[in-house]
């Protein structure tokens, strides 16, 4: 819970849908489901989800917020686009997936373990460093995510592989050192903060 | 029949199924003269191939007998079969209308004895068992056809089996110098009827229509049923002519679809509703045999809304609600298997079925845009009616996906526009 969420809680009242549309990428589409079931029945992640996409869709206009915005199941979508090729009615599903996700996250309501997640933001904060993935790094803070021992042992398992990738000149350890990303971060970070300010003002998120 | 010359009095009507059909005896049964253009060797259209149609399950041939005896008994009525329309050029009430006729290779004389048939060696596929079986190269379309005269299919002309046909004829009816002719008319008003096809099933990906044997079409089906079909009556599956026993109908194979027809098909509810009664009419009522029915809502509107709750009351008829998401194999068996999620319950299935119906939906065979420069159609080419249109009215499937009774009911409004018209272009006439 953060002070977004409590300004849309205010916002909405009752209306989640609204909510949904106003907020979430591509979130007008949700209301155009005709609950046919075909995103569903072929998402290959289809049998680990809680809700799948149109069991969600229907959550939204049923006003089931917190268990919508709580739940893991959007930050399972691996953007494989099955479902959006099928959908009869031509949704963006797999945008509104990772819209929902994205939205759960502003308000703080998104499971605080889920992998995907944590995965995201340590993605977000090495690019947005930079200017460009520092690909040597993240995989280090990726395999360390879950503590030191955890991170040894996966990096044993990952050596090989590690090991290709360096022979092969995908992988440079001197990126730990020294990354060049791009000629000036300040300048993308103070974008992003203007942009982030700019969204934060049009829908009302008061942090 | 009658042997009056067309004038801009007369009323051309394009497509001789239960829509053409309908819209000239109509016109021509209040005092126009008609002629009547059908593609094909013999009327009837789509509903000829049907089994049964709903609601009352009766045969099609039987009131396609009464249509045939009210066309006889027609004196307006002139029948141009195996002719297209060229060109057509004018403004209501007053068209100039090109229509080409392809050689049938058989004249009047033909009593329909089928000696010719008998004679020739080559076969072809049958069209009216939609490719399912093989037919003579010498054929009467299907028992029923009218006229009940016989045709020889121009890839036999100029070889020896097309002189077997001619010596085997003793009444001098098979002409093998018959030529392609073109007859220009004149008509006030023009009623397009030219009906529908079924979707191409294999654009469906996901369903695998073109790559497993038991996926079939429900027009498909209904072929199989007619006892004088390729299967002679019984549901055999294509892989391994077993009697099908499990099986699957999917609801919307095409339709309601923005991948493929964005419209309602409106007769495949109703298609699969009526197929469903098939199976429990082959198969004795302690039998295994079951019909599962996957649909994203059932559209029986008003009282077809009766049928469907017989249906439901059958015990061996399994409602599922549920777009099926894709077909699979198995390989050993040659069984369908059908994936996808029970959206009551959001229960995710794996199941095998003998064989797996599509209910396909219905595009226009001739789209508005293709009838004339500037014919008002929809997103999908159903032509809509519009002042810009002239005197040239859609009937039928043509017009919109439409049951045999709609069908009907839209050609006899396209006739009264149609005799309007030309009532006009007559008092035009007298006054001047």
């Amino acid at each position: 819970m953060n002070d977004n969420n409590t300004a849309m809680i205010d916002k909405y009242r009752n209306s989640f849908l609204r909510e949904v549309e106003d907020n979430v990428e591509q979130g007008e589409w949700v209301k155009m489901c005709m609950q046919c079931g075909v995103c569903s029945g072929s998402c290959p992640f289809g049998p680990h989800w809680e809700h799948p996409p149109q069991e969600l869709f229907m959550m939204i206009r049923a006003g089931k917020r917190d268990a919508v915005l709580g739940t893991e199941s959007m930050w399972m979508c691996t953007s494989c686009y099955n479902c959006v090729v099928r959908c009869p009615r031509e949704i963006p599903i797999t945008h509104i997936m990772h819209g929902l996700a994205n939205y759960a996250h502003r308000l703080g309501l998104a499971p605080k373990v889920n992998p995907t997640r944590r995965f995201a933001k340590i993605f977000w904060d090495n690019i947005s460093k930079n200017g460009r993935v520092n690909e040597t790094s993240l995989s280090i803070k990726l395999y360390f995510m879950d503590g030191y021992s955890a991170g040894v042992k996966r990096a044993v398992e990952m050596a090989n592989t590690g090991l290709g990738m360096f022979r092969t000149k995908r992988l440079n350890p001197l990126a730990l050192i020294s990354y060049k990303g791009i000629e000036n971060p300040k300048q993308l970070q103070s974008m992003l903060k203007k942009a982030r300010e700019i969204e934060g003002r049009r829908k009302g998120y008061p942090g | 029949m009658t042997d009056a010359v067309p004038t801009n009095e007369t009323i051309l009507v394009v497509g001789a199924g239960i829509s053409g059909v309908t819209a000239a005896l109509e016109a021509a049964e209040c005092g126009k003269d008609v002629v009547l253009v059908e593609k094909s060797p013999s009327v009837g259209g789509r509903v000829a191939q049907l089994y049964k149609y709903f609601p009352k399950m009766c045969r099609p041939l039987c009131g396609q007998e009464i249509n045939q005896r009210r066309m006889d008994a027609s004196r307006r009525l002139r029948l141009y079969t195996m002719a297209e329309i060229e060109s057509v050029t004018g403004e209501a009430g007053n068209y100039d209308v090109s229509i080409r006729i392809r050689p049938r290779y058989v004249n009047e004389n033909c009593t329909a004895c089928g000696a010719c048939a008998d004679a020739v060696e080559a076969e072809i596929k049958n069209p009216h068992n939609l490719n399912l079986n093989a037919v003579k190269a010498a054929y009467i379309p299907y028992s029923m056809s009218y006229p009940q005269r016989y045709v020889l299919d121009p890839s036999i002309i100029g070889t020896d089996d097309a002189q077997k046909a001619k010596e085997a004829c003793q009444y001098g009816a098979i002409e093998l110098d018959m030529e392609e002719a073109t007859v220009e008319i004149k008509a006030g008003a023009i009623i397009w009827a030219t009906g529908w096809n079924p979707y191409d099933a294999a654009k469906i990906q996901p369903y695998g229509y073109d790559r497993y044997d038991n996926v079939i079409t429900s027009l498909e089906l209904e072929r199989m049923m007619d006892p004088s079909g390729p299967t002679g009556g019984r549901i055999l599956r294509p892989s391994d002519n077993r009697e099908a026993r499990s099986i699957a109908f999917i609801q919307c194979a095409g339709s309601r679809d923005q991948n493929h027809l964005s419209h309602c098909s409106r007769i495949c509810c109703m298609a699969s509703l009526k197929q469903s009664t098939y199976i429990s009419e082959k198969y004795s009522i302690d039998s295994d045999a079951t019909t599962t029915i996957y649909y994203i809502d059932i559209r029986t509107i008003d009282r077809l809304e009766d049928f469907q709750k017989r249906v439901q009351a059958d015990e061996k008829v399994r409602f599922i609600k549920s777009k099926v998401a894709n077909i699979t194999e198995d390989r050993i068996s040659g069984d369908v298997v059908l994936h996808g999620v029970n959206t009551e319950g959001y229960q995710r299935y794996d199941n095998q079925h003998d064989l797996a119906v599509l209910a396909i939906g219905m595009e226009p065979s001739v789209r508005a845009g293709a009838v004339g420069s500037g014919i008002a159609g929809d997103k999908s080419g159903f032509i809509q009616a519009d002042a810009n249109n002239g005197a040239i009215f859609g009937a039928g499937c043509a017009a919109n996906a439409l049951d045999v009774n709609r069908a009907v009911q839209s050609a006899t409004a396209a006739a009264l526009r149609a005799i309007q018209v030309v009532n006009g272009v007559a008092a035009t006439e007298a006054g001047s």
